[in-house]
């Protein structure tokens, strides 16, 4: 092997592969089998091999919720940026730039207006890629926002989330987040407002322990895990070996704490069932709703 | 037998030097009590230099210290004609989170708090002041009971956290918290949370999502403990003096962020050193917190208590 093969080879390489494979093709976590991202897109990202429910980014999430997958992003405001200049072994500054550089959105939050079967709804969506879909002030931010519109135009408020909790670099004040969002959702609740919420994997910690759990009707993505500890933490705090299926969907529903696990491409109807009856309004037909209907024809 | 904290090193050997001395001085004689004052003095001026500049880390162990007075100590001098309160009505009776009825200054309130207990027995029976769904259920019992008949609540928060085990995890950890933050911004009397101790994360604002929020000088109040932020962060478990330092958890952090409204002064060494000051202080400040708020009508008092979260560091 000369220099040559050694040092340009492997930089041409990393030049011409890394675009090109990683992104084209996806394992599933749940069998393992390699699977072409196109297919992967039009099946909602779910496995047709096992049913596995791998994450889904958050504008193809907007796009299955909204009717003709057509909805407007909410402008967010700006909120104080690392105001205890927080650092660990990186500057919190620095962490926020490059998720920021990988995922061309501002923090976890997205929060779309629209038409869900025929009904104006607001709907937040947290985003996992996006540290961890973790809570600071601007996801805290994003559910106030979510939650005012919703109050003032009267209209439903969907949250799908996805976090590991609080995000700690913003210490006590990702803590606070938990009281915000509440008390804005209350606040909306009370005017009326049906608020749903879509658990989806993983949901836990201080997002769990405010308004993701205090939806008037919970649906679960299939094998999400929802919980308030992870399953580290308990292991390693309190040493208690976990039972099988331990915090997964099916699990949690089985334990009496969300409504009903949906699989994704039964999410969108289900969606529109629940919101027709809290409103005491009509059921729109698929056609009303721009269902396609392929893409349930092909989970199915 | 006291209980000494790392740093207070110096500080023991003093107060043992002093316990020996008297111990031997049967016969009284006059150097030993010479020796004595100034041993005590300078004690004095360690325990001063020591509290005047502990580090976030030290104060988070302040924080935690066994003989620091607990929910039920200030019970015990605050309240009188006490009336504990059990159970959830729905699976238990949870001994971290003590509540019931009393009279704190000539009205009736309904008190909460976290207790870790003192002795192993009771602190095993206490789960360490670790609440399961069971307590935060409770609490949000009690404060329907207190909205129920008008009463203000007074919650004292000391806990590292809300228990993380498999079974409050199978009955639905999270949900009671939330449930309880819901309760506690929905509840339309007065509610007044001090921080006594340790403030830890969601099991903590749980009862403390208050009107006024007061924590003592020694107290800590964050998201995640600092050793559990340093094995994430820093993925090693020895950083937690780093971490202590990054979350910014201490008294007066938190009033400079906006999150207590006053910070209660303790005597130079701590709470844990000479408590019934701390008791009656921590009764003066809670009596002007409530005064203030006595006599509003529900409404205005959830709508403050919800717009002081909403509007919370909002630019
Ligand atoms: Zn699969």
């Amino acid at each position: 092997m000369s220099w040559l093969s050694d040092f340009i080879r492997p930089k041409l390489q990393a030049v011409v592969r890394r675009p090109a494979v990683p992104d084209l093709w996806t394992k599933c976590p749940g069998c393992d089998r390699m699977m072409f991202h196109k297919e992967l897109e039009a099946q909602l990202q779910v496995c047709s091999a096992c049913g596995h429910h791998l994450q889904m980014p958050v504008s193809a999430r907007l796009k299955l919720l909204f009717d003709d997958g057509s909805y407007e992003l909410m402008e967010l405001p700006e909120v104080e940026e690392d105001p205890l200049r927080f650092r660990d072994r990186k500057r919190y500054s620095e962490r926020l730039r490059l998720a920021r550089a990988d995922s061309d959105a501002a923090d976890a939050i997205a929060v779309a207006t629209g038409r869900i079967g025929a009904r104006p709804c607001v709907t937040a969506v947290l985003d996992f890629g996006f540290m961890g879909g973790s809570m600071g002030m601007a996801v805290g931010e994003g559910l106030v926002r979510a939650a005012e519109f919703s109050k003032k135009h009267k209209q439903p408020l969907i949250a799908v989330t996805a976090s590991g909790g609080a995000r700690m670099q913003e210490g006590i004040l990702s803590l606070m987040q938990l009281p915000r969002t509440v008390a804005a959702i209350e606040d909306a609740r009370e005017a009326g407002c049906p608020y749903i919420v879509i658990l989806t994997h993983p949901t836990t910690g201080g997002v769990t322990a405010s308004f993701a759990m205090l939806g008037d009707v919970a649906l679960a993505e299939p094998g999400a895990l929802i919980g308030f500890a992870g399953p580290r933490v308990i292991e390693s705090t309190v040493g208690e070996t976990l039972p099988e299926n331990f915090q997964r969907a099916e699990k949690v529903c089985e334990l009496g704490m969300v409504d009903v696990v949906v699989p994704r491409s039964e999410l969108k109807p289900t969606l529109v069932r629940v919101l027709a009856h809290l409103t005491n309004g009509p059921l729109p037909s698929p056609e009303d709703t721009g269902e396609s209907s392929t893409a349930v024809a092909v989970i199915a | 037998m006291q209980h000494f904290l790392d740093f207070e090193g110096p500080i023991a050997e003093l107060e043992g030097k002093i316990r020996e001395l008297r111990h031997l001085s049967g016969e009284s004689d006059l150097n030993i009590v010479e020796e004595v004052a100034r041993l005590q003095s300078k004690t004095q001026l360690l325990l001063q230099q020591t509290y005047a500049k502990l580090t976030p880390w030290q104060l988070t162990q302040v924080a935690r210290h066994p003989d620091r007075p607990h929910t039920l100590d200030y019970v015990g001098a605050l309240i009188e004609d006490f009336q504990p309160l059990a159970g959830d009505r729905c699976f238990g009776e949870d001994h971290a989170m003590v509540g019931g009825l009393g009279r704190f200054r000539s009205r009736s309130v309904v008190v909460l708090g976290h207790e870790k207990g003192r002795e192993t027995a009771e602190r095993v029976r206490r789960n360490f002041g670790m609440a399961r769904p069971e307590g935060y259920r409770k609490a949000v019992r009690l404060m329907r009971l207190a909205d129920r008949f008008q009463l203000p609540i007074v919650s004292f928060v000391d806990t590292a956290g809300a228990y993380p085990g498999v079974g409050a995890e199978q009955r639905g950890q999270a949900e009671a918290i939330a449930q309880a933050i819901r309760t506690c911004l929905s509840v339309g009397t007065p509610i007044v949370s001090v921080i006594i101790g340790e403030g830890g994360s969601g099991g903590a604002v749980a009862i403390a999502s208050a009107d006024r929020v007061l924590m003592l000088e020694n107290s800590v109040y964050s998201v995640i403990s600092p050793e559990g932020c340093a094995s994430i962060l820093w993925r090693t478990n020895d950083q937690a003096d780093a971490a202590a330092e990054a979350l910014r958890l201490t008294a007066a952090d938190m009033k400079n962020l906006g999150v207590a409204d006053t910070v209660i002064p303790e005597p130079v060494g701590g709470a844990h050193r000479n408590p019934d000051p701390v008791l009656k202080s921590v009764g003066r400040h809670l009596e002007t917190a409530l005064t203030a708020l006595e006599g509003k009508d529900p409404h205005t008092l959830v709508a403050a208590r919800r717009k002081k979260y909403i509007d919370f560091r909002r630019i």
